[in-house]
Parts: C-alpha cells; sequence; structure tokens
C-alpha cells in the first residue's frame, strides 16, 4: 500500500469510525445552541472583566469625596459616569467594588457549602443504611429552621466580618447540597454501568474516578450556577439590613439600601446599583437553567 | 390519615427542641449581659436583678426554665424596650405581618398557578418564553430593589399610593402584598409549568383525550390536580420567604410588623425578642411544613399508604 492510497483509506476509515463524544462534549455543544444561556455567559465574564478592571481604569476612588460634586446625575462633564452619592463618592467606582464584594462573597461561600455539602452527602450516600438515616434526619431537622434568622443573629453577635458572611452564608446553603449528592451518590452506587465496571475488574478508586465522579460533576456545576446567585441575594439581603459589609467598603446590597433611601432626590443612586445586581443573578439564573438542561439530557423535551 | 398525621406531628418535635436548644445557647455565647450599661450597676443590684430573671442559676436548670418557658409560649421580657414583654410586642407586630403574608400567599396562588398553566398549554411557543423569562425576572430581582422601585413609580412620580405606613386599608396594603407576592408569583408559575406540562404528557391523560372528553374537562378535572401537588410542596419555603422577605418590606414601607421589630431588636442587641422571634418564625415554618405533609397525603393516598407499609 503506497502512501497516497494509506491516506485515502485512513481518510475513509475517519469518516466510519465515528469518534465517540464524552458528556461534557454534547453538553457543551447543547449549551452552545441555548441562546440565552450563552448570552448570560457572555454577560457574566464581562462584568467579572469589568469589576476587576474598571475601579483601576478610574480616576475616582471609593472612598475618597469628589468636593465639587455631591449628589449630582450621571454626566460626562463631571467624569462620574453613573453620578456621585450624597457624600460626593463616584458611583460608578462604588458600583463596581461593590460588585467584587458581591461576586467574591458568591463564590466563597458557595465554594464553602459545596465543601460541607459534597462531604456530608457523599458520605452519607456511600455509607447508607443507619449512618445515612441518622445523618438525613438531622439536615431534614435543620432544614426546618429559620436559618436567614440565625445568620442575622450570628452577624449581631459575633460582628460584621465579611469572613464571617462566607462561613455563615456557607453554612446555611450546605444542606441542598448534601442533599442532592447523597440522592445522586445513593442511585449511582447501584447503577448496572458501575455493576459492569466492577465485573470488568475496575477498582474502586477507578470507579469512583470514571463512574461516579463525572456524573456527580454535572449536578454539583448545576446546582453551584444556581446557588451563586442565591448567596449573592443572602448576602445583599444583610447589606441592606446594615447587617452586611461595612464602609468604606460596600456592596450591591448595600449601595441598594443608599439608594434606596435618597430615592427621590438621586434615583440614579438606586438604579445602577440595582441595575448590576439583577442583571448578574438573572445571568446566573439563566446560565443554570441552562446548563442542567445541557447536562440533564433526560429533562429534554 | 389520623395515624398519618401524628406520625408527621412526632417527627416534628425533634426539630423544634432542636431549635430552641439552638436559640438558648447561641443567646449564651453572646457577649454581654442584659444589664450591661454605659455605668456599672452597683453589685448588690446586679445581684438582686439576676435572681429575678434567674441569671444566677446553673446553666442546665436555666435551660430547663427557658423550655418550660417555650412550652407555655411566654418569650420573657425585652431586654430594650422596658416594660415590654416579647409577648407584647409580638401581639402587637403579629396580626399586621400576617395579614400582609396571607394576602401574598394567596395573590401568588391566584396569578401563579393560571399563569404557569397558561405557559403549559403553549410549551415552547412565544407566549410560553415570553411570560417564563418574566417569570424569570421576578426571581432575579430582589424585592428590597422592587419595593423602592415601586414607590418610585407609584407613590412619587403617579402619586397614586401611599410610600410607607400602615393601616388596614387597601391603599397602604397594595404595594407591599404586591412586594412580597411577585417573586412568590414566579416560583409557582414556573413550578405549575413544568409539572403541568410532565402530567399533560402522562397515559392517563392520552386515555381522557380518547375517549373523547373535551379538553376544558380534561384540563381542569383531570390535568390540574396531580399537577398542582408540586406546587404545595412549595408552599413550606414559601412560608419561610414570606418570613424573611417581610422583613425587608415592613422596614422599607414603615409596617410595624413582626419582622420590622426582629430588625430593630437585632441592632439593639435585644436578644431576648430576636430569639422569640426566631422561635416563633420556626415554629410557624415546622407547622406549615407539617400542614402541607398532611394536605399532600390527603391528595396523593399513595404516600400514605406508601409510609404505612415502610413503618410495618
Amino acid at each position: 500500500m503506497n502512501e497516497s492510497e494509506r491516506d485515502a483509506f485512513d481518510q475513509a476509515l475517519d469518516t466510519r469510525v465515528i469518534q465517540g463524544r464524552s458528556l461534557w462534549v454534547d453538553a457543551w455543544h447543547r449549551l452552545l445552541k441555548n441562546r440565552a444561556a450563552l448570552a448570560s455567559l457572555l454577560v457574566l465574564v464581562v462584568m467579572v472583566a469589568l469589576v476587576i478592571i474598571g475601579p483601576m481604569m478610574s480616576d475616582w476612588d471609593h472612598e475618597i469625596p469628589d468636593w465639587d460634586n455631591y449628589s449630582t446625575p450621571p454626566s460626562l462633564e463631571t467624569g462620574h459616569l453613573f453620578g456621585t452619592d450624597a457624600l460626593g463618592r463616584d458611583l460608578f467606582v462604588r458600583t463596581l467594588i461593590g460588585g467584587r464584594i458581591s461576586l467574591l462573597v458568591g463564590i466563597v461561600a458557595t465554594l464553602v457549602s459545596l465543601l460541607i455539602g459534597i462531604s456530608y452527602g457523599a458520605i452519607a450516600g456511600y455509607f447508607g443504611g443507619r449512618v445515612d438515616n441518622l445523618m438525613m434526619r438531622f439536615v431534614d431537622g435543620i432544614y426546618a429552621m429559620p436559618f436567614m434568622f440565625f445568620v442575622i443573629v450570628l452577624m449581631v453577635i459575633f460582628g460584621r466580618n465579611i469572613f464571617l458572611i462566607f462561613v455563615a452564608i456557607g453554612a446555611v446553603n450546605w444542606l441542598d447540597m448534601a442533599r442532592i449528592v447523597r440522592g445522586q451518590t445513593l442511585s449511582l452506587k447501584n447503577k448496572p454501568f458501575v455493576e459492569a465496571a466492577r465485573a470488568c475488574g475496575a477498582t474502586e478508586m477507578q470507579i469512583i474516578r470514571r463512574h461516579i465522579v463525572p456524573n456527580l460533576l454535572g449536578v454539583v456545576i448545576v446546582y453551584v450556577t444556581l446557588t451563586i446567585p442565591q448567596v449573592i441575594l443572602i448576602e445583599s439581603f444583610l447589606s441592606f439590613l446594615g447587617l452586611g459589609v461595612q464602609e468604606p467598603l460596600t456592596s450591591w446590597g448595600a449601595l441598594v439600601n443608599e439608594g434606596a433611601q435618597e430615592l427621590e432626590t438621586a434615583p440614579w443612586s438606586l438604579l445602577f446599583p440595582a441595575g448590576f445586581l439583577a442583571a448578574t443573578l438573572f445571568a446566573f439564573n439563566f446560565l443554570g437553567d441552562g446548563l442542567r438542561d445541557a447536562l440533564d439530557p433526560k429533562d429534554r423535551v | 390519615m389520623l395515624n398519618y398525621s401524628l406520625k408527621r406531628l412526632a417527627s416534628a418535635i425533634p426539630t423544634l427542641f432542636l431549635l430552641i436548644t439552638f436559640a438558648f445557647f447561641l443567646i449564651r455565647i453572646a457577649p454581654g449581659g442584659p444589664f450591661d450599661g454605659e455605668r456599672a450597676l452597683p453589685p448588690d443590684i446586679e445581684a438582686n436583678l439576676a435572681a429575678k430573671y434567674h441569671l444566677d442559676e446553673p446553666l442546665p436548670m436555666q435551660y430547663l426554665r427557658y423550655l418550660w418557658q417555650i412550652v407555655r409560649l411566654d418569650f420573657g421580657p425585652s431586654f430594650h424596650y422596658l416594660d415590654w414583654t416579647v409577648n407584647d410586642l409580638i401581639a402587637q407586630g403579629a396580626p399586621v405581618s400576617f395579614t400582609l403574608g396571607g394576602l401574598a400567599l394567596l395573590l401568588a396562588l391566584a396569578i401563579g398557578i393560571p399563569i404557569g398553566a397558561w405557559a403549559a398549554l403553549r410549551q415552547n411557543r412565544p407566549g410560553d418564553y415570553a411570560v417564563m423569562s418574566i417569570a424569570m425576572v421576578g426571581i432575579s430581582i430582589p424585592n428590597f430593589v422592587v419595593a423602592p422601585l415601586l414607590i418610585l413609580l407609584f407613590a412619587i412620580s403617579l402619586g397614586w399610593l401611599p410610600a410607607g405606613g400602615w393601616e388596614f386599608s387597601p391603599s397602604r396594603m397594595v404595594l407591599p402584598v404586591i412586594t412580597l407576592a411577585l417573586p412568590m408569583i414566579a416560583y409557582i408559575a414556573r413550578i405549575t409549568r413544568g409539572s403541568m406540562i410532565e402530567v399533560l404528557r402522562s397515559s392517563f391523560i392520552r386515555t381522557a383525550r380518547a375517549k373523547g372528553l373535551p379538553e376544558k374537562e380534561i384540563l381542569f378535572n383531570h390535568a390540574l390536580k396531580p399537577a398542582l401537588l408540586p406546587v404545595i410542596s412549595y408552599l413550606g419555603p414559601a412560608a419561610a420567604g414570606i418570613l424573611t422577605g417581610s422583613v425587608v418590606v415592613e422596614r422599607i414601607f414603615t409596617i410595624p410588623g413582626i419582622g420590622s421589630y426582629f430588625v430593630q431588636g437585632a441592632l439593639n442587641r435585644d436578644y431576648t425578642l430576636v430569639m422569640g422571634v426566631v422561635i416563633l418564625y420556626g415554629i410557624l415554618i415546622i407547622l406549615f411544613n407539617y400542614l402541607v405533609d398532611l394536605i399532600y397525603a390527603w391528595l396523593d393516598p399513595r404516600i400514605r399508604y406508601d409510609d404505612q407499609e415502610a413503618g410495618a
């Protein structure tokens, strides 16, 4: 067989043997078809970039007032794109700095809840039986409690510390994660494909790595995308009540709180932070929905 | 059914116990006592005060006393509002908050279910997409953003409605109730749509169609009831959502309900008031979940039979 013949043969072979597509490639293709989810992803990327780079590009600082402009509306002349607040601080920079805090809290607290939830759920699901029963009863028990209020009490008792916000919100939010991971582990453990892998002589580690984890990952990713906006919302809620991030730092919730008080005289100080907050939450929720459709084909219609 | 309801009630008690225990020890680890004022009190007076409120007893004794107190629904004196007990404060705020929350819940059900069902019948058509996008907006925009915007539009720009304050009159209740109901409408619409789509695809609906029933009858007599089950199970979390939401709404609209007492209590470090409200909320949520379980079992006999079999 000469060179050209072999090429032709390979080509023919290529067309016939279709490369099996992995779950992830498949999911990615489905996601690309979902315009709303894709647009949301774009919004989030832009938002993160803006929040990181924006404050550096601006001439203004989030703490230092502009002595000539108190509560001025947005204008190009003064250089305050989003106007200034009652203390003369630039709202563009403050909105972006607030966004940094809100997004950071969203991501870190979600990771905290992820860590607790996955370990707890995986242990309960893996051991099953009485351990599982007891652990899940406990989750059911604290599920029924008004946890939002415990967070508020914690913030009051231990002072308003940003690390406490991470931990407190994370500690509240792990329950759902634990339930989901536990349920998933429980059902995966007894699936025929795990049995098949075991019959083929795969080791326990291989089964976990190749079969359990990838199947958990989809659910976890979807859930993370939907938890981040929840957490951002909780932080904003706390900040709105004056229990969250403290001055000179700020967050979207704190800015909305300030803006709501100057609603009549300076509506822009409410509208910009509120718009950023809503757009971010919207994008996360839509992306989460899109990811769920992409990663969970059985729900597709 | 009675058996089932008693069993459910029994499982709610440990939760309640956990809640009260947690609340009690949270107060105890809080730094600063209730009588720490600007000036230190003379030791005799402090001892007398401690004796009056049983703070001089050993901790287990205090805990038992607290439990007994809560069993009698006595939340003790407020640490901040002198001459007021927490019960007085709650009795004053509760009618307001419950009216607000109840109306919001009714409104959410009355609007959310029809919208969801409507969208389900137009699945993947423009009407469905439009409604569900709006619902997503409703979920994404927090109520502390919605409330000021509503005030800006209806109270300040148009001047149709008062911006705050409270009395039992429609004009003062409209904006707070709408604010509280909006995210719930969105959730209920989404849930109804999802379950309705599933039910409409099931075989008993196909049977109903095959035997030539009018579409209206299929929808209202056959599809709607099973489709509403997930909505009912959402009512538990919804109750918790109303309580949390009422904190914000009462603050923005300056409504003297339990939620605003709670925030004020938290800022004043009025621990007894705060814990009283937390326990009350906890009891309400547990009660609501219990009722939801009962309704669910009543509507869907499989649940109570399965439970009995599992128990046997």
